[in-house]
């Protein structure tokens, strides 16, 4: 055991003693650093005015990541490396050519969202896949960064200057560098942390989190921090003991076996996003648009269950599809289907010395299925609505449908009398219209700042539409060219 | 280009002064400033409802919190309770007994950190006695509560015009309001010097405002109060008035504590309490012949002003000054209602009135075009101002300098609009979910103050013996790339390399008195009185030269770092060193006021404007009738800088102000529950564009052709707002493809979120 937070920061080593279990990363460089290059926007992992990268060995090399650093808990970075902006310029004081671009293509006007932009571009510099550019690449990447001075045009410019061609020696060169950084720590024993400012874990095991939950019943589980860092800046919520669960190796995994995918409540939305949508494309729309890449970069999907939000969008889809909740205690595992785990706004059927383990996802080969995410803002918004649609025919009837939606109820819900009204009927206009029409004993939503009650209402209604016309037999099936999304 | 242009400082693309140091994240802002060792960090506590009265304020808690070292109140004000930027009495530090909206601050605390600071705040005792609120603009017109008087402007007989013409429109247009969201929220740190005197920190368009207001409140002399700004992470107006009062609360708890004094907002609280852009209710009737040439307007405004007067009336007056747009109005009558609202105090936005002005003349050639069935264009263009006498504007001013026929036709022209067009109507007709729109609109913006003695500025500028050259003038950066534009001006003037002139923050210790950085006037007035120091420095080196080299004063000229005269050139600085020991001075200030403008606003009559500037732009959308999201696809932008001190800054202006004014029209929502609060007060909620909303094809270009007709500084034309109401294509353009889907174009209000065109396209369809 380990009682001291290791990791580099712009090459050089960090250990923090006593680790408070909510300071976050942004405050140490900030406060105790004096680094003062990453800015606070929100200190709510919204506007990416903070972002730097964290790097970290992957299954095919080391990858950097573009996170907030002010929703990152200093733990969570245990045994990683960290550039902030502060350290990203070459070793003699020369520009990284992303910083140089944003300087030739004018991408910094007041300069406060600047050095985000810079860390969240330096990320895809450095990306080890190394993704051609497009500009819809960019936009996935930074629509976890908010400019409002500049209308982001230079700062497209800059992206495309730099990210063309990049430099393969100086990619190269820092990914040695923090390579062997990664190394140094990589031994180090599992980070247990009980001082003066309170408790932190970070298991590596299944077991060793259940014996930890079973030992510290008021633990908060902290996977990705992208709702509980909020909890923590916003709430001014305190925690006395905290257990991370980023390092548990059986929740990290993602298998496939008898037709279905077992995903680790602690896999990323990005880790698990290429496994999802090889299955079931629809959910790229979805999932792409989860947050902007520093949230999706660190946020989870156990995480985006366990809190049991009624407008989560992992839920509705993954409910639609009839997926099921592995929970564990120490004594125990058991197996629910997912809809079953919310019980009610604000309650979740999860005991006290019980953990989130995996999501189990049937794989279906027959059926239709879609997904929707409806919000104000196209990019990195919480939907007003989201809906997973599920629905297998046979011949021209149908013969199941499985029809969920977030942000119509208290919890992510299935939509029983629509279902009812399709489930044997006909593949026709008219019976969904009547479907459409039951959604009204499905659901009272309410109205709140983003969206009206009505508005959801015939929205849902709206969507089952688009189901039909999506699916429609290929003759007359809706075929528009459109460039809503 | 000859030489000499080319080396000339001004009319370059140059990089802001700060760009090396944004992206390396060394340029510092308020918050990075290292800290004094014996730092108290400020917090405030606000009210939780709207409107009512305090029964009880128990703050026991929190003196007895953890690290807290003072707590203040409304009691605790020595001098003069009131905030008010124009001296309206209506707004103190914190709210005495009656509270006005929900959010208000109502007392604050110095802790020994930021943290213990905000949770000390949160353990106060509170009881209110809760009235009735007064939240949005038809309750305020209902129950008649006003925070200034009603203000009218008119010309000729619109009722008459408006009977008398063949057809006519009515209708009600909602705009809605604004949050700045600068990235950097508000921040102050005050520091207690000698005598009791303060040093003062702060993130504001308006530092000798600032000064001012802590003078007042704390019963000071302005000469113990010196303020000071580097450069805003972002303002858009909102630091304009509202950051004096987060540097009065640091103050008050400096002197209180004779300790330095941080007090930096949480971007929450940041929303919660400070005021945004003023939402506008906007009743039109207009009269018109079968051209679509308006006879006769009569337009109804009435704009949520909040609690308290801040610069209201002079915003909903910018927005009568804009009823106009770019359009002859034979007869018009605007009448302007600015209502009191128990929300927080509305205030500088970008634009300042002007955006939501134009927004009403913009819905009602839109209405007319759709009445004749035409190209809302050709209308468009039908009421351009033109010649005498379609050239007065309803307050009496001869608008000499419009380029925007020529300009609009050339716009039209590269972006390939009536193609295009005939496109979007081809589009719709094979498409039965998607619809687009197309739109091209124009923009015709004042420049000055219309408060005419705020047009001055000041300027400090120092010749140092080795020849740099140190650049002081009352305007402030806040990423609109002043500081840049000013320094190559002082180059241009001096004929040195813009590196040897030293940028540096604006304080209220070396340029008093100075108007708030504003109105989009910035380069214009701080630039001539830049320029007008560095003259009087010239001055004084060419009689310096004249007698010592017996040459005549043509024959001396300041170029590429040297001075030459007559067949001599010789180092700049070695002729300052020289000029130093005949003991000539080489610091001098320099001083501007706008000539031309006058205005007598009892009469609604007069030249409030020294110039305008001109530009228009071309957008295209797509909406999905099923959901009502909705995409910008293409945009074309061409606008008027008169001759550029910089493109570069001046693109950065127009692509900046254009995407800020389209997400005010599109995603950027206000909405307030029943209780009063405001609930989009995070990024979470409250949704300003992002990467993704700004097209592949945006197209902006400056305006070769651009020149100032007025004698501004290099011929160039302002530039930091007049951008921002090009996005008012993109309104126009979704009202297009709200009405391909059968929608009801006048039900479409701003903004235009997929929840308010749904309802457009269902209230057109249900008629
Ligand atoms: C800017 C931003 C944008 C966002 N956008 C979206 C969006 O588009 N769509 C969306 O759905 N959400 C969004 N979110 C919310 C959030 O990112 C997701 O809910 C995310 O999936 C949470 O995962 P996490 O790992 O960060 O959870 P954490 O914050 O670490 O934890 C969340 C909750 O789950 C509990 N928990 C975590 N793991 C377990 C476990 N294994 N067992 C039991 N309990 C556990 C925690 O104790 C906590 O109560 C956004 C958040 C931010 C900050
Ligand atoms: S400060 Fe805004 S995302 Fe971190
Ligand atoms: S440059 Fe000001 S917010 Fe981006």
């Amino acid at each position: 055991m380990r009682s001291k937070v290791r990791f580099h920061l712009n090459g050089e080593l960090h250990e923090v003693q006593h680790c408070p279990p909510t300071l976050t990363v942004l405050d140490y460089l900030r406060n105790e650093c004096r680094l003062t290059g990453s800015k606070e926007g929100c200190a709510e992992g919204d506007c990416g005015a903070c972002t730097l990268i964290v790097a970290e060995a992957g299954s095919t090399g080391t990858e950097y990541l573009a996170m907030n650093s002010c929703i990152l808990f200093l733990a969570a970075i245990d045994g990683k490396s960290l550039i902030s902006v502060d350290g990203l310029a070459l070793g003699d004081g020369a520009l990284h050519p992303v910083q140089a671009a944003m300087v030739e293509q004018h991408g910094s006007q007041c300069g406060f969202c600047t050095p985000g932009f810079v860390m969240s571009l330096a990320a895809m510099y450095q990306d080890h896949d190394q993704q051609p550019y497009s500009r819809e690449n960019l936009n996935l990447n930074l629509a976890g960064n908010l400019c409002r001075c500049t209308g982001y045009a230079p700062i497209v410019r800059a992206a495309e200057q730099s990210l063309v061609s990049r430099d393969s020696t100086l990619v190269k060169e820092l990914d040695q560098r923090v390579t062997t950084e990664l190394e140094f720590l990589e031994s180090d024993p599992p980070l247990s942390v009980e001082g003066t400012n309170g408790r932190v874990f970070a298991p590596r095991t299944l077991a060793q989190l259940l014996e930890l939950r079973k030992n510290h019943p008021l633990a908060t589980l902290v996977a990705g921090a992208t709702d509980v860092g909020l909890w923590v800046n916003k709430d001014l919520q305190t925690f006395d003991t905290v257990i991370h669960t980023g390092a548990v190796a059986e929740l990290l995994e993602i298998s496939k076996e008898n037709e279905l995918i077992k995903i680790g409540a602690a896999v990323r939305l990005r880790d698990a996003l290429p496994e999802l949508i090889r299955h079931y494309p629809s959910m790229r729309d979805m999932l792409e648009r989860f947050g902007g890449a520093q949230v999706r970069n660190a946020g989870t999907i156990g995480g985006n269950i366990a809190n049991g939000s009624p407008i989560g969008d992992m839920p509705p889809a993954l409910i639609a599809l009839g997926a099921r909740l592995e929970l564990h205690s120490l004594e125990s595992r058991r197996e629910i289907v997912l809809e079953d785990f919310f019980i009610d706004y604000g309650r979740q059927d999860l005991k006290p010395d019980e953990v989130v383990s995996a999501v189990l996802l049937p794989i279906h080969d027959d059926g239709q299925f879609a997904c929707y995410k409806i919000s104000k803002r196209p990019e990195q918004d919480i939907s007003a609505l989201c809906a997973g649609i599920f629905m297998r025919l046979d011949r021209d009837a149908i013969e199941e449908a499985r029809i969920c939606f977030g942000g119509m109820a208290g919890t992510p819900s299935r939509a029983g009398q629509c279902e009812k009204a399709l489930t044997g009927k006909p593949w026709r206009r008219d019976t969904f219209e009547s479907a459409m029409q039951a959604l009204k004993e499905d659901f009272t939503p309410i109205s709140d700042m983003r969206a009206s009650a009505a508005y959801r209402m015939r929205v849902a209604r709206n969507l089952l539409l688009r189901f039909f016309i999506e699916h429609d037999v290929p003759e007359r099936r809706m075929q528009e060219t459109s460039s809503v999304r | 280009m000859s030489d000499s242009a080319r080396d000339k400082a001004v009319h370059r693309a140059v990089a802001h002064d700060s760009a090396a140091k944004h992206v390396q994240g060394t340029a510092m802002y308020v918050d990075d400033i290292p800290e004094p060792r014996n730092l108290l960090h400020a917090y405030f506590g606000t009210s939780t409802v709207a409107h009512g009265r305090i029964k009880r304020l128990d703050l026991d808690r929190v003196r007895a919190a953890e690290g807290v070292k003072a707590v203040i109140t409304s009691a605790d004000i020595r001098g003069q309770d009131d905030i008010s930027p124009v001296h309206a009495a209506d707004e103190g530090v914190f709210a005495n007994d009656h509270v006005q909206f929900y959010g208000q601050p109502l007392f604050a605390v110095a802790a020994s950190s930021r943290d213990l600071a905000r949770r000390a705040v949160r353990l106060a005792g509170i009881e209110y006695e809760p009235e009735p609120a007064i939240v949005d603009i038809d309750a305020a017109l209902d129950a008649g509560l006003f925070v200034s008087e009603a203000h009218v402007m008119s010309r000729g007989d619109a009722e008459d015009a408006i009977c008398n013409s063949p057809a006519s429109v009515e209708g009600v247009l909602r705009t809605g309001g604004q949050d700045h969201f600068y990235l950097e929220g508000q921040v102050s740190m005050v520091i207690p010097v000698e005598d009791g005197d303060l040093q003062v920190y702060t993130s504001s368009q308006h530092p000798s405002e600032v000064q001012q207001t802590i003078a007042r409140v704390l019963d000071k002399p302005a000469n113990a109060v010196t303020v000071e700004v580097r450069r805003m992470g972002g303002a858009f107006g909102g630091k304009e008035t509202q950051a004096a009062q987060w540097a009065v609360i640091a103050a008050l708890l400096a002197e209180q504590t004779g300790r330095p004094v941080k007090l930096r907002l949480d971007r929450d609280d940041d929303m919660q309490s400070t005021g945004k852009r003023h939402d506008f209710i906007i009743r039109y009737q207009a009269g018109f012949d079968d051209q679509g040439r308006i006879n006769g307007i009569r337009f109804f405004h009435a704009a949520r002003c909040g609690m308290s007067s801040d610069l209201s009336a002079p915003i909903a007056d910018r927005a009568m000054f804009h009823a106009d747009n770019a359009y002859y109005l034979p007869a018009a009558h605007i009448e302007s209602h600015r209502c009191k609202t128990h929300t927080v105090s509305n205030t500088a936005f970008r634009g300042f009135g002007g955006p939501q002005g134009m927004m009403g003349i913009e819905r009602v050639i839109d209405e007319i075009a759709q009445h004749l069935g035409t190209d809302p264009w050709q209308v468009r263009r039908a009421n351009f101002y033109a010649e005498a006498p379609r050239n007065i504007t309803p307050y009496f001013m001869e608008v000499q300098d419009s380029v925007l026929d020529e300009l609009c036709s050339q716009l039209a022209d590269e972006s390939g609009y009536t193609a295009r067009r005939t496109d979007v109507m081809a589009f719709n007709e094979s498409n039965e979910i998607h619809k687009r729109g197309i739109a091209l609109t124009p923009v015709k913006f004042g420049i000055s103050f219309t408060t005419t003695f705020l047009n001055q500025a000041g300027a400090l500028v120092h010749v140092y013996k080795d020849g740099s050259i140190h650049l002081n003038h009352g305007g402030t950066e806040m990423g609109q790339g002043l500081m840049t534009k000013v320094a190559q001006v002082v180059a241009d003037e001096f004929g040195v390399p813009l590196a040897q002139v030293k940028i540096t923050a604006t304080t209220t210790a070396k340029v008093p008195n100075t108007t708030a950085t504003a109105a989009s006037a910035g380069s214009d007035m701080n630039g001539m009185a830049a320029r007008a120091a560095c003259r009087t420095i010239r001055e004084r080196i060419t009689d310096f030269l004249v007698d010592e080299q017996d040459v005549s004063r043509s024959d001396i000229h300041f170029e590429q770092g040297m001075v030459r005269y007559g067949p001599q050139s010789e180092a700049f600085a070695a002729i300052i060193e020289r000029v130093w020991m005949a003991r000539i001075s080489l610091s001098a200030t320099g001083f501007y006021k706008t000539p031309k403008i006058h205005y007598d606003r009892e009469q609604a009559r007069g030249r409030p404007f020294f110039y305008f500037a001109y530009g228009a732009a071309v957008s295209e959308v797509e909406i999905d009738t099923l959901t009502g999201e909705n995409r910008i696809l293409r945009v074309d932008i061409l606008h008027d800088t008169g001759q550029s001190l910089n493109p570069a800054v001046d693109m950065g202006q127009i692509e900046g102000g254009f995407v800020q004014g389209a997400g005010w029209l599109t995603s950027e929502e206000l909405w307030w529950d029943e209780k009063g609060q405001l609930r989009t007060h995070a990024p979470s909620t409250y949704k300003i564009p992002t990467c993704g909303d700004v097209p592949e094809e945006f197209h902006a270009r400056i305006w070769q052709q651009g020149c100032n007709r007025e004698e501004t500084i290099h011929k160039s034309k302002a530039v930091g707002e007049p951008p921002l109401m090009l996005a008012i294509s993109v309104f126009s353009a979704l009202g297009q493809a709200v009405v391909a889907a059968g929608g009801d174009l006048s039900s479409l209000d701003a903004p235009a979120t997929p929840e308010r065109i749904l309802n457009a396209i269902a209230a057109g369809r249900r008629d």
